[in-house]
């Protein structure tokens, strides 16, 4: 292994810029002549728009123009999609209610955008958008996903009882008989809180109109920029793709939030051609990310799983329901069905599992995918009805899971899903070890010596990644191909350009792609530059989501390394005047096989360039190659996370007290980005499990939650430093054996904690987040009990 | 409009500013020092920490008139010809960044903490140090190593 090549720990190329203040995020960035935008926004959760008088607010200094709903129809901009199509079981098409960029008729949520004020400073649009008169005829609402099918209004036309879709997935019947042979069935009730992604950057976007050449360029903090302009230009109908630009520079954070196409980024493109040309800013201020940004998780669901006598599982059933919040998000369709009930079958081997879903409308912010988009829910209902079923049992939790693994691959599960290559009972045995589990109890004597209560949890979860192959997904409902491109432009004097649709904010791209290219072509990473980010640059690309940038974005550079190979070695074939077959390349420089001649990779890339040594008729000048790449499969990374915490009963605080963590995820291309991606995953999850929880006030529909006074973001002191291991089975399904590691963390951390908390506290169950006063409260039946 | 001057990272500047202008956008929209971010609307978040005379404050919480003639250190201005102050070098050694965003405040913070504790801080110091600084990314663990490391080198 180089110092730079595959496997290194090599420290960030990007983050010179951002130590040193030089980063370049979208409202780092003004262009001349820049307006700015407000919007006005629904204060009620759920109302007819009576009328909007923009009169006063159109008057007001420094105001360039005042829009609303009938504006955006009379330029025929269409309204936000949802691109994945969902039926029903009865086979009836999801259903998809109007969501227009600025609303008409009717608002839906506490911070649907309702009008837009474009004024000369920042502080003159959001003062005259104060003066933007809406009269209100306030409906019934309901902002709780359980009540939502019996709730008294209707939150779209199209569809009765709240209703988008009720979906299945699995042999019912074959379920039952399973469930009816069963020695032993464990129950949860489980809800999965709604949580808020909070990307430290608020989403940001400039709109710019050039009317010289009636070109738009949008500039936008996207995960995936070209994805936007195919959306904004075949259903916006704002302007075709080759005549409109989307920049996604410097992101500070997406964890799903920036996947999707929103209403106000929209809006400033269109409202920019209204101002006669002068490019619309709208910068979120965070109270507006917690309203507006597409929330995450908020699923409640009834879970049984069957044992016979010896634990082994014979079946799981699930219903659940999933909130979409009041319209449908970019993707929201896909997270509670094929990226959420298609890993139910968790580590294990389940003969028969079935799920049932219903998602419905609720009038909250819209929900879509949060870091783990449907696994962590999935991932949370299996590993705590295996933990559960454990106690229940009185298996110890870690033999009970060895009794169940998946051992042999490829494995078909009932669920669609089929995984290819894993070892999770190595992955466990390995955390058993770290985690000292054996030393357990006594640890546990000791706590209690000092009054607190010690628990231990188990999450052995599985995730697909590497999202998708495009027949897969098609045949789902998806709208798009899920595969990656790459361009590799080889410069004359050999330095490369690799240029992406991946989109790099946080992830470190510009290392890790970097990494691959020295190590296939022996030029130093410092010779390597990665472009992406922008739809006039790169080809085209399906964006950063999934876990996907490595198993699919550079598997697509490393075809079209391939390309640039085979290409060179016909180049230096010719100079060295040997047999294309006889030439080798290695370590960065071709040689002729059998003799001394040896060219190094620059000075073929010069020849390719200057082309005096080669017949041009046979081989094109120039050393560029570009490729698309569509997974075969999906991937599957897997492992066992074991927390160790310790209560305080005086107060209910819970502190964690160890977090080991061992993952699997094939080949790692630079194991110090892929432990701080686990790190942060991690945090993320406890941070469900023990601080965020989204609360919408039920009788009024205001979001409570609305600030980080309110909601309860993790904080340094509320973690420890973790523990982790990597073991590996690489992935069949493409060259670099890479499965993807971003979302890991987030998936696994949930059921731990809450599995160690309940161990700790000797409850069945909690809700999440487990705050002190949840766990207080629960411990308070059992000192009762005691007195 | 009143004019406000200070000094910015060693630099004489002054401007125009409204009464209410922040110090956080008189520094990015004023001076186009746009390394200091905006995170929040609260003063929780800590994106926006830099040094006036010498301490750590959210240059969101503080108005511009109020540091007239102050001198203000940003993320800017702590690299000396060319060279990285060690707590930058050490965010860049321990991987103490992902996305970039909060790392600015971060670093601003953490050399105020070093200037008030001192070179050798244990990790739970460090921990309840960082309540006023959030980051979504790196769950804080690179981030303790890298101001423990930073501080051992100041």
């Amino acid at each position: 292994m180089s110092e730079t090549g595959i496997g290194a720990r090599v420290k960030r190329k990007e983050d010179h810029r951002f130590i040193t203040g030089k980063g370049r995020y979208t409202d780092d960035i003004n262009l001349k002549g820049q307006v700015y935008a407000y919007f006005v926004r629904s204060p009620h959760a759920h109302a007819e728009i009576k009328s909007i008088n923009t009169a006063k607010a159109a008057k007001a200094p420094g105001v360039l123009g005042v829009f609303k709903g009938e504006d955006v129809a009379e330029d025929k901009i269409g309204g936000l999609i949802c691109g994945w199509m969902i039926h029903s079981k009865d086979g009836s098409p999801m259903k998809a209610g109007p969501h227009p960029i600025l609303a008409v008729g009717k608002v839906r949520y506490v911070g649907d955008h309702v009008a837009v004020v474009v004024a000369e400073t920042r502080e003159q649009a959001k003062a005259a958008a104060a003066l933007v008169e809406v009269q209100y005829g306030v409906l019934p609402h309901n902002v709780d996903a359980a009540k939502a099918k019996s709730a008294k209004g209707q939150v779209h036309e199209v569809a009765p009882n709240n209703l988008v879709f009720n979906w299945s997935l699995g042999d019912e019947a074959a379920t039952d008989a399973a469930f009816k042979k069963a020695a032993h069935v464990t129950r949860l009730e489980i809800v999965n809180n709604r949580l808020i992604p909070n990307a430290m950057e608020p989403r940001a976007a400039i709109g710019s109109y050039d009317t010289g050449d009636d070109h738009y360029t949008l500039y936008t903090t996207s995960q995936n920029p070209h994805v936007a302009r195919l959306v904004i230009s075949a259903f916006h109908g704002l302007a075709p793709e080759h005549k409109l630009r989307v920049i996604a520079p410097d992101v500070g954070g997406g964890f799903g939030s920036k996947i999707f196409i929103y209403a106000e980024e929209v809006v400033c493109l269109w409202a920019s051609k209204r101002v006669g040309g002068r490019p619309v800013k709208w910068t979120a201020e965070r109270t507006e990310s917690f309203l507006a940004d597409a929330h995450g998780r908020d699923h409640v669901t009834h879970a049984e799983l069957a044992m016979d006598k010896d634990g082994k599982i014979l079946a799981m059933k699930v219903n659940t329901i999933a909130s979409m919040g009041a319209y449908l998000s970019t993707f929201a369709s896909c997270v509670p069905t094929y990226l959420y009930a298609t890993l139910l079958s968790g580590q294990y081997n389940i003969p028969s599992i079935y799920a049932e879903v219903d998602a419905v409308y609720t009038n909250t912010a819209p929900v879509d995918a949060y870091r783990g988009a449907g696994r962590p829910e999935a991932t949370y209902v299996v590993e705590r009805l295996v933990e559960t079923a454990a106690r229940e049992m009185r298996i110890d939790p870690a033999e009970f899971r060895r009794r169940n693994f998946i051992t042999s691959f490829p494995h078909q599960t009932p669920v669609i899903m089929c995984y290819d290559a894993g070892d999770y009972n190595a992955s466990l045995t390995k955390a058993l070890e770290l985690a000292d589990y054996k030393g357990f109890p006594a640890r546990k004597a000791e706590a209690a010596k000092r009054g607190k209560l010690r628990g231990i949890g188990f999450s052995n979860y599985i995730e697909a990644c590497g999202i998708a192959p495009s027949a897969a997904v098609g045949s789902l409902g998806a709208g798009v191909g899920l595969w990656e491109s790459a361009e590799v432009r080889v410069n004359p004097v050999g330095t490369v350009e690799i240029l992406t649709g991946s989109h790099s904010h946080g992830q470190g791209h510009e290392t890790t792609f970097a990494q691959l290219v020295s190590d296939r072509l022996g030029v130093s990473i410092d010779n390597v530059s990665i472009v992406h980010g922008d739809t006039d640059k790169v080809q085209f690309g399906m964006g950063t989501y999934g876990s996907r940038s490595g198993a699919v974005g550079m598997t697509a550079i490393a075809k079209a390394l391939d390309k640039i190979e085979a290409k060179a070695k016909k180049v230096a074939a010719h100079v060295m005047e040997a047999a294309e077959g006889d030439v080798e390349f290695k370590d960065g420089s071709f040689s002729v096989k059998g003799t001394d001649k040896k060219m190094a990779f620059g000075e073929v890339a010069l020849a390719a360039y200057v082309a005096h040594k080669f017949p041009t008729s046979e081989i094109e000048p120039g050393l560029k190659e570009s490729a698309f790449h569509d997974p075969t499969n999906f991937t599957f990374p897997a492992g066992c996370h074991i927390c160790e915490v310790e209560i305080d009963p005086d107060t209910g605080v819970t502190q964690i007290a160890n977090w080991v963590a061992v993952d699997d995820f094939g080949s790692v291309i630079n194991p110090m980005i892929v432990e701080g991606q686990v790190h942060g995953g991690i945090v993320q999850g406890v941070g469900q499990a023990l601080t965020e929880g989204c609360v919408y006030d039920s009788g009024s529909g205001q979001l409570l939650t609305g600030s980080y006074m309110d909601y309860c973001m993790p904080r340094a002191a509320d973690v420890p430093s973790f523990k982790l291991a990597f073991t590996e089975t690489k992935c069949p399904s493409n060259p670099l054996g890479m499965k993807g590691c971003g979302e890991a963390g987030a998936i696994a951390a949930p059921a731990a904690v809450i599995n160690a908390i309940t161990d700790a506290v000797g409850v069945k169950d909690l809700p999440m987040p487990a705050t002190s006063q949840v766990v207080w409260n629960a411990l308070q039946p059992m000192k009762k009990a005691a007195e | 409009m009143p004019i406000v001057s200070m000094k910015v990272n060693g630099k004489e500047v002054s401007g125009e500013v409204e009464g209410r202008t922040l110090l956080v956008e008189f520094i990015r929209e004023g001076l186009g020092l746009t390394g200091t971010h905006v995170g929040c609307d609260t003063s929780q978040c800590g994106a926006c920490v830099v040094h006036v005379d010498g301490k750590a404050i959210k240059s969101c919480t503080a108005l511009a008139v109020a540091c007239e003639g102050a001198e203000v250190t940003t993320i800017e201005g702590l690299a000396k010809n060319g060279t990285l102050h060690p707590m930058q070098e050490a965010f860049r050694e321990n991987h103490g960044l992902q996305c970039g965003f909060c790392t600015p405040g971060m670093i601003m913070a953490a050399i105020d903490l070093v200037n008030r504790k001192g070179k050798k801080l244990d990790e739970a110091t460090v921990r309840h140090e960082l309540e006023g600084n959030i980051c979504r990314c790196t769950g804080y663990h690179n981030i303790v190593k890298a101001i423990q490391d930073g501080a051992s080198r100041m």
